[in-house]
């Protein structure tokens, strides 16, 4: 039962890692709070990664959709046949 | 000066559409219109390829020609349109990516252009970092966090393990976080 309640650093970052995209389970939360309360490191390392999420959320990126990409693609490949 | 960057069209759309799609959306506010104008540099870019120094490294070249694409293209809507003006600040930092800025008036968004400027800043600087990740780790931190695509997807297009796609994407994250430390971990 200890095992499982007391995690490592590492398991705890990866915990972190899955909470900032939502796919942290409750039971892995739970352990992940158990771990801040006496683990100053693992303290650091979430407010950290919180604060990438929250940056990156503020920053609103935008990526090119996949078929997006596949058009461009198209036409650059087409005209960089020409140049080849 | 020493002359050593060289171009590779064949990574372009891979290496440097999406952080020329971020770049130009966040200044034309228009999903068609910054498609057509990332193509339009790659196409360009493909044209000038001879004129091409080795100065600056093939990402800041492409920008360079994609900043003149986007005046290009308010200077067509002032002409047409005469509703909105272009407004350009060219900045000392003569590498930088984030030297140039420009804003419409009557923005109808509740934005304000402070708002506006610092956003478009942010969302440069988040790519900037992302541009300095390895090429897999880069690939796997956009499907995840800015496609938003689940954990099982990632692994089955990229034919790798979930664990694999966690360490990536751990890698990546520690990697951004010192990378935006200095300028916009403050707050």
């Amino acid at each position: 039962m200890k095992a499982k309640i007391f995690i490592s650093f590492e398991q705890a970052k990866h915990i972190c890692d899955k909470n900032q995209y939502g796919e942290s389970t409750f039971f892995e939360r739970i352990k992940l709070s158990i771990r801040h309360s006496w683990c100053m490191l693992t303290r650091k390392y979430s407010k950290n990664n919180n604060k990438l999420t929250n940056i990156i959320k503020r920053g609103n990126l935008n990526c090119l959709k996949d078929n997006e990409r596949k058009k461009l693609q198209q036409q650059f490949e087409k005209e960089l046949s020409k140049h080849q | 000066m020493k002359l050593n960057h060289k171009l590779n069209p064949n990574n372009w759309i891979k290496l440097y559409s999406d952080y020329l799609f971020n770049y130009t959306i966040t200044r034309v506010n228009d999903r068609e219109t910054a498609q057509d104008l990332v193509s339009e540099t790659f196409l360009s870019g493909l044209k000038s390829m001879a004129n091409f120094k080795g100065e600056a490294s093939e990402r800041t070249w492409l920008i360079s020609i994609l900043k003149r694409k986007i005046i290009d293209h308010y200077r067509k809507i002032n002409s047409n349109k005469g509703k909105a003006e272009v407004r350009m600040d060219y900045m000392d930092a003569a590498e930088s990516d984030r030297n140039w800025l420009e804003e419409r008036v009557a923005d109808s968004s509740s934005k304000s252009a402070e708002d506006i400027i610092e956003n478009s800043e942010l969302k440069d600087a988040i790519y900037n970092c992302i541009g300095k990740l390895p090429e897999k780790q880069a690939e796997i931190f956009k499907m995840k966090t800015i496609k938003g695509y689940d954990t099982e997807t990632i692994c089955n297009e990229l034919n790798i393990t979930s664990s694999n796609v966690w360490v990536h994407i751990h890698r990546a994250r520690i990697s951004l976080s010192g990378c935006l430390e200095k300028n916009w971990f403050k707050t």
